[in-house]
């Protein structure tokens, strides 16, 4: 019993350490920019590098925040991120429960169009829609990257697949008190779906504040720009300013660490049920 | 008569639902797609009028030494995945432990998964960095005297982004890990400690095998993931040195927004399709259809 118990203390010291020493290289390269970032800049290139900043200075904050200007990369990344998840959970929640509650001609077809398109990779129809926003003058513009956005057809899917789940008695039993379909979505489906509604808006929010690619195809002026493709663009013109690209890194990732914690439940749900794009 | 007016009025309904988002999803999913279709066989500028040239593209693309280039470096990239999943799986059997805290490491594990990849490709830009960097200071303490310049040199900046890429994504890796091995019946592991079997016996006999399915879909998203990326060079190393980083998306990003061939980034577009389509068609058979995760 004795050497059992002993075994047991040494499995779970053996356990510690590893994931300790596991969580430390996970974080190590968080720690080192939060670091950099409070350096001054002629102090990142000291021989060997040191940890913690001596001096510690916020200067590049504030330089990154006014000149660079992360502050309104920042606002326009809250505005966009917050428009598409809006927007895509409005469409993808009409179109779910037009899909899984209401009768009426050409559904189950367009439902398969639907499914046939998640397949196709992005990278296939962003020329064809480059081109069309180009046409109608919408480059270089924040309509450019929410309307194309909140249309996916995964949105759809999604909310059908929850929206089944849900008894139809709810909805017998209000549509004999007179509720309107309207009603019963506004009323009913959509308060039923909060932890729906909750899992696919963390979710695009968190895929718009991270998106990259479209917005650097879309946008050119660097007032309009996302914070991903802003730090991508002050990349080229501040190569060397570590602790400047650092503070910037940091300022994209704070926002994503405090909706992590408060909605941790959301996002692994969320992983498990659907995967997610880098 | 009645019954007229009780279909129209379905149809009514149901469209003031489906009306807006079908709107959108024929202006930016379908009629995009249909086009993208026919661009691939165009050649097209954008400002001159586009031309009609068959399968010009896909020839073009068949003797394009560059482009089976980017395919090579894509593919590079994809014979980094057990390496992935092998950690993944460590990771998760680690944290599947019922031991206090556990949750934390769970969480930090799982960070850079939903991190910002242009934040993190420069972070680790700046790791990377061949005079300044803190890795190549870490090599030179513990005794490595030239360590590689890593993102500029031809031989080492793949596997640069591939070490990069295993730190990014291992968490969500892990955390499908343990959903499947939190869904192994208590009782197949209860049923091998009354046959007296090893740990090890067990891992072999019943938690790699109950995690087939796990193993088969982390292979699928996968690949589609790797033939996708994107910010990583895009940031890190700009696709070189010499190309040895472009990977197909990259690629079709060059073309058709550096280069404006629209028609020839299409084509591309679309080997990129028929890519994700086999791999998908792969999972469907073996899985017979039944997909947990989706």
């Amino acid at each position: 019993m004795h050497s059992k118990k002993i075994a047991g203390i040494l499995k779970k010291t053996v356990m510690y350490t590893f994931m300790i020493l596991l969580g430390l290289t996970m974080i190590a390269p968080f720690i080192w920019m939060l670091s950099t970032s409070l350096k001054e800049p002629a102090n990142v290139f000291i021989f060997p590098p040191k940890w913690i900043p001596n001096p510690i200075v916020f200067e590049n904050y504030a330089h990154a925040w006014q000149a660079a200007p992360f502050g309104r990369f920042f606002l326009n990344s809250i505005f966009i991120s917050a428009c598409l998840t809006f927007g895509s959970l409005l469409t993808g929640s009409m179109a779910g429960y037009a899909f899984a509650r209401l009768e009426f001609p050409g559904r189950d077809k367009l439902f398969l169009t639907y499914l046939g398109t998640m397949m196709i990779p992005g990278q296939v129809t962003m020329i064809p829609v480059f081109i069309l926003l180009k046409n109608i003058g919408w480059i270089d513009t924040y309509k450019a990257l929410i309307i194309p956005g909140i249309f996916h057809a995964g949105g759809a899917f999604f909310f059908r697949q929850f929206f089944l789940a849900i008894p139809k008695e709810l909805e017998e039993a209000a549509t004999i008190d007179g509720c309107s379909h309207v009603g019963i979505y506004w009323r009913i489906i959509l308060p039923l779906s909060k932890p729906a509604l909750a899992t696919l808006g963390t979710f695009t929010f968190l895929g718009a504040w991270n998106d990259f690619m479209w917005p650097l195809i879309v946008l050119n002026s660097p007032e309009k720009m996302t914070l991903p493709v802003g730090l991508a663009y002050f990349t080229g013109q501040y190569t060397t300013d570590w602790p400047l690209l650092m503070a910037g890194s940091m300022i994209i990732l704070l926002p994503v660490i405090l909706l992590y914690i408060f909605n941790q439940r959301f996002f692994v749900k969320g992983i498990v049920m659907s995967g997610m794009k880098g | 008569m009645k019954i007229n007016k009780k279909v129209l009025n379905k149809i009514f309904i149901g469209y003031s639902f489906l009306g807006p988002p079908i709107l959108g999803f024929f202006v930016f999913t379908l009629f995009p797609v249909v086009a993208s279709f026919v661009l691939a066989f165009m050649e097209w500028d954008i400002i001159t009028p586009a031309k009609f040239v068959g399968f010009d593209n896909f020839i073009k693309m068949i003797n394009d030494q560059d482009f089976w280039y980017y395919v090579y470096n894509t593919f590079y990239f994809v014979l980094a995945i057990p390496i992935d999943l092998a950690a993944a799986l460590f990771l998760a059997i680690l944290v599947n432990q019922k031991i206090k805290a556990v949750g934390i490491f769970r969480t930090i594990y799982f960070f850079p998964v939903i991190s910002s990849g242009v934040a993190c490709a420069l972070i680790w830009k700046w790791i990377y960095n061949g005079d300044y960097g803190i890795l190549n200071a870490f090599l030179k303490y513990i005794g490595v005297h030239t360590p590689p310049n890593w993102l500029r040199d031809t031989t080492w900046a793949k596997p640069a982004l591939i070490i990069f890429g295993l730190w990014k994504g291992v968490g969500y890796q892990m955390l499908i890990y343990l959903a499947a091995l939190q869904g192994i019946p208590e009782e197949l592991y209860e049923s091998a400690n009354i046959d007296g079997a090893s740990p090890w016996q067990k891992f072999w006999h019943i938690t790699l095998p109950m995690l087939s399915f796990a193993n088969f879909y982390l292979i699928i998203t996968g690949v589609m993931g790797t033939f996708q990326v994107f910010s990583e060079p895009y940031v890190m190393t700009g696709g070189g040195p010499m190309g040895s980083t472009t990977t197909v998306v990259y690629s079709i990003y060059l073309n058709a927004f550096q280069q404006f061939k629209m028609g020839y980034a299409s084509a591309i577009s679309w080997f990129l399709f028929f890519i994700v389509f086999t791999v998908t068609m792969i999972q469907w058979k073996y899985a017979g259809g039944k997909n947990y995760y989706y």
